[in-house]
């Protein structure tokens, strides 16, 4: 009877929440072939998936930590998130004093994330679909061979704290997906397919020189270099790992089957 | 019916999230008392067994990982159409599993799961375990769903990506789980020398 009522809950949070999916703004992000930049030379297809268009915000995952209380900060099990869960946080409930409604969560570890977006009817995004809606700029699906383009990214990562600035703030991307760069690192759901080995570098789809940047500069240097970074970024997470600067969005499948 | 499907997944991982402070010190059984290990009292924070996922086994029974509570678990990530690292990985668990006494074994579970279930269905798995003699009770072998499979992979810590039709990549990690499935050692490469490994479960399963 118990576990009836819980999954009453959840229903309800549930169908609430995909009434919420339909009108909080997500964009359809249209499938297509694209090689990496990083693990494979070879095309992967992507099909096509919903995104949302902010990253999840610290007032969303407080609304969501107040429905599910098993993702307060004092409630979360050792094994979903590491010690620093949410802890620019006041208490289980309240932001810290520093921190916007309407800034990017972090601190949350990958199960939190994961878990916010199937309570919403939804998933995180691959590694691949990331990818794919990440070559964008304003104007171009697939802008990663622009100079600027990539000494935005990278000016990005040179940037101290971005993840306390508020989300809707950085460029509008060709597939209408703001803050894939600029504010905050991203989870995905398969970080963990990422294998970066001391010959990494061979891996690349570029040239063997990532890490030869003295002599002249290419925007294809610049490019791998950018997703060099993302992707040992991913390969060094752990799942329960909660950092200041790695946040979330969702995406949705296009034509979920009806209940 | 996906949708279904991914409800049932939240209220599995709601259940899971739902028990409770668990107790921080949790007292070990004497060795005695292991056949009436305390199911009922809280499991560590840190167990994979606050893990909701169901898996299938060789024999197509479908177990949920807290089934495995009170045995010493030592686990390794496989596919069976896997020409490369896994056989070594599976020389590796052999050579394991020959250093742990007779007597021992009956209290440990030498655990190979599929980071392939597509392929790997109970079926394959039971052929497979008996192509390489392991039919033996403490061999054991599961499947899962692919976000599971994904999950339990985050858990150990062990990367792997599709690089092919039938190829993946990843990484080489044989962990060791104490009898309320709390991590206790990780060796990761290939034909490493084993014996730390050996040492942490004589250890668990003495203690």
């Amino acid at each position: 009877m118990k576990s009836l009522i819980r999954l009453a809950i959840c229903f309800t949070v549930l169908i609430q929440s995909q009434l919420y999916g339909q009108s909080d703004s997500m964009v359809e992000i249209e499938g297509g072939e694209f090689v990496p930049l990083y693990g494979t030379k070879t095309e992967i297809p992507v099909g096509d998936f919903l995104m949302d268009v902010y990253p999840v915000t610290n007032a969303q995952f407080q609304k969501f930590v107040k429905e599910n209380p098993q993702w307060k900060r004092s409630k979360v099990k050792k094994l979903f998130a590491d010690e620093n869960y949410l802890k620019d946080w006041k208490d289980d409930e309240t932001l810290g004093e520093d921190q916007f409604e309407d800034a990017p969560v972090t601190n949350v570890s990958w199960y939190a994330a994961k878990n916010y977006c199937e309570c919403q009817g939804k998933r995180l995004p691959t590694v691949d679909e990331w990818e794919y809606v990440a070559m964008a700029n304003k104007e171009k699906a697939d802008a990663r061979e622009e100079k600027s383009y990539n000494r935005f990214i990278l000016g990005w990562y040179e940037t101290p704290n971005t993840y306390k600035n508020r989300i809707g703030q950085t460029f509008k991307n060709y597939w209408g997906v703001y803050d894939l760069h600029g504010l905050v690192w991203e989870w995905t759901l398969d970080f963990n397919s990422v294998l970066i080995t001391g010959e990494s570098r061979q891996d690349s789809t570029g040239e063997n020189n990532l890490f030869c940047g003295a002599a002249a500069v290419g925007a294809t240097d610049l490019m791998n270099y950018a997703a060099f970074m993302r992707y040992a970024f991913r390969g060094s997470m752990k799942a329960k790992y909660s950092i200041k600067n790695l946040g979330f969005r969702c995406v949705q499948d296009v034509k979920p089957e009806a209940l | 019916m996906k949708k279904l499907i991914l409800l049932l997944s939240v209220f599995g991982l709601m259940t899971a999230c739902d028990n409770g402070e668990a107790k921080k010190e949790v007292v070990k059984e004497i060795a005695e008392n292991k056949a009436v290990l305390n199911l009922t009292k809280e499991l560590p924070e840190l167990s994979i067994y606050n893990l909701p996922s169901t898996w299938t086994t060789q024999e197509n029974e479908n177990i949920e990982l807290k089934d495995l509570r009170g045995n010493v678990l030592v686990m390794v990530m496989i596919y069976t159409s896997c020409k490369a690292a896994c056989p070594r990985l599976v020389a590796d668990m052999r050579n394991i599993e020959k250093q742990v006494p007779e007597k021992d074994l009956d209290k440990v579970k030498f655990i190979m799961v599929s980071i392939d279930p597509e392929t790997d269905t109970p079926q394959r798995l039971k052929k497979f375990s008996e192509e390489n003699l392991m039919t033996d009770d403490h061999w054991m072998f599961l499947r899962g769903t692919p976000e599971d499979t994904r999950e339990f992979a985050a858990v150990l810590a062990v990367s792997y990506k599709k690089i092919s039709p039938i190829d993946f990549s990843h990484s080489n990690i044989i962990s060791v789980f104490d009898e309320e499935g709390v991590l206790v050692h990780q060796q990761e490469g290939l034909g490493v020398d084993n014996a730390e490994t050996v040492t942490a479960i004589h250890q668990e399963v003495s203690n």
